[in-house]
């Protein structure tokens, strides 16, 4: 087999694995908008790093991370919703991003960004991707339980003793790493799908969060392999292909659901 | 100052957008006293719970604790996600100072046993109710926080928690402060009522008047022992902006 397919593969297994854990608490914590809003930045990340002439994996995690700092230290202001901050901060980046393409010399392939180009995945991107993976499940599974704990109840937790602004912050920065180093995989604008649709594929058949996440990491693995394969045999493009796969495996657990009530 | 104190909070205030939420409160809750805080809609009773816990800064006042209180707080509601599978007994175990060989002893005192491995999200108000008061008991606290207890609870179901709360104080020895939904009806185990309006509008020992007929009748004679009517004697009113207006003398 070509040796692209087998860095495809594994580049979108490791997200995949990660996007399990990660997607559930971005379902149980109800974050999908952030999730978009990270995605749109990760573009102006790619203007960053065409004008500034570094590295565009670096110069998105950055802008990534950058932006969910941002947000912590605004949500706690009054007088505008979490989700019209999130609107404003999603699009200014993302119109933001596309002027400041429009001035560098680069003939970039934009498509590439918003829609992913996973077979294009080198080694160079996979390490980024290992290594970054590696990080935030080590990280995750270090604050697991303060995580389930600040998730329930953040109030509660803070009067136990939690700092919970500190863990806040540091999920929003493991979400921003996966959702920055991604990219290559499924694309800006289909990011979070990835992070959403596994946990809720998982949640009906599951009943401890572990099992759940640990099923959304498993459900996000079959949707790449599945992906890929419909890419390879019937040339469709791979990043919408693997996200089809998801949605399909989420209308089976649906019908499985169903099934077992009826 | 009393050695025997848990929590003192004095000249407390509480200003948001130049809004005055508390004026110029003060409250101390002692070792196994029982404080219920009562007062309407908007009157700042859970604002006031959160400076008590170093939830919210007060604009002025202090608040002092015992040193090393450990406190059990017993929010108003557990707004979980369905998305979430989460066992009670699960729960119970996420508390960060929980002593986990406990969880069976606690459950069973607060009459939860058998939903040790429900779902929480499966859970009635009053289940969901008894399995927050075990989250606040397991770290064996020395001050018990509750905000709205009985909320969403029946009235029998309400006078049996009351029952189980006053249990409580007696077992654990713990401090409590209590917040009420009900201005007429508190706890007769309560050593001091607190009514609050933005500012103190009145406070001291519920009154005993537990054969008031029209009460008995509605709880009967042993839940009515539990809860005790609460007979205001304020000197002024509220205007709907909240702002004092003085009684007139007649």
């Amino acid at each position: 087999m070509a040796d692209f397919i087998i860095r495809a593969l594994l580049a979108g297994l490791m997200v995949a694995i990660i996007a399990g854990p990660l997607g559930c608490f971005v379902v149980w914590r109800r974050m999908s908008y952030f999730g978009d809003t990270l995605a749109h930045s990760a573009l102006f990340g790619i203007a960053l790093g065409l004008i500034l002439d570094i590295s565009l994996q670096l110069s998105v995690i950055v802008a990534c991370m950058l932006l969910a700092v941002a947000l912590v230290m605004m949500e706690n202001r009054r007088g505008l919703s979490t989700d019209t901050i999130l609107g404003i901060l999603a699009h200014s980046s993302l119109a933001l991003g596309l002027v400041m393409i429009s001035f560098t010399d680069n003939q970039i392939n934009l498509m590439a960004y918003l829609f992913g180009d996973l077979l294009t995945v080198s080694w160079n991107d996979l390490i980024w991707i290992g290594v970054s993976v590696c990080i935030v499940l080590g990280v995750l599974f270090a604050n697991w339980n303060r995580l389930l704990t600040i998730t329930l109840h953040q109030e509660l937790a803070q009067v136990e003793g939690l700092n919970v602004t500190r863990l806040r912050l540091l999920l929003m920065l493991l979400i921003a790493l996966i959702v920055a180093v991604s990219m290559k995989v499924v694309g800006v604008l289909l990011i979070t799908s990835l992070l959403i649709i596994p946990p809720a594929c998982a949640r009906a058949f599951s009943k401890t969060p572990e099992s759940m996440s640990v099923m959304a990491s498993i459900v996000g693995c079959i949707a790449v392999c599945g992906g890929l394969a419909a890419s390879w045999f019937w040339d469709t493009p791979t990043g919408p292909s693997i996200v089809v796969m998801t949605s399909l495996l989420f209308i089976f657990s649906r019908v499985a659901v169903s099934g077992e009530k009826g | 100052m009393d050695e025997n104190f848990l929590i003192n909070a004095s000249n407390i205030s509480l200003e948001i957008e130049q809004r005055q939420i508390l004026n110029n409160i003060s409250l101390q809750v002692a070792k196994e006293q029982i404080v219920t805080l009562i007062g309407p809609n908007g009157a700042g009773k859970t604002s006031l719970v959160k400076i008590v816990l170093g939830l919210v800064k007060p604009s002025s006042g202090t608040v002092t604790l015992r040193k090393n209180l450990r406190v059990g707080y017993m929010p108003q509601r557990l707004h979980i996600d369905p998305s979430m599978p989460v066992s009670v007994d699960r729960f119970l175990k996420l508390a960060v100072n929980a002593n986990r060989s406990e969880i069976g002893g606690v459950l069973k005192e607060v009459g939860a046993s058998a939903l040790l491995n429900s779902q929480l999200h499966s859970l009635s108000g009053g289940e969901l109710q008894r399995v927050l008061l075990a989250r606040a008991l397991i770290q064996a606290p020395q001050l018990l926080v509750l905000d709205e207890p009985v909320q969403g609870v029946d009235v029998n179901g309400q006078a049996e928690l009351y029952r189980l709360i006053e249990n409580i104080r007696t077992r654990h020895k713990c401090g409590i402060l209590l917040v009420s939904h009900d201005l007429h009806l508190v706890m007769s185990a309560t050593d001091e009522v607190i009514c609050l309006n933005q500012h103190v509008c009145c406070h001291g020992h519920p009154e005993q008047v537990s054969n008031d007929p029209a009460y008995l009748e509605l709880f009967g004679k042993k839940d009515a022992e539990t809860l005790a009517v609460y007979t205001h004697h304020h000197n002024h009113s509220h205007d709907l902006g909240g702002d004092i207006v003085e009684k007139r003398e007649k």
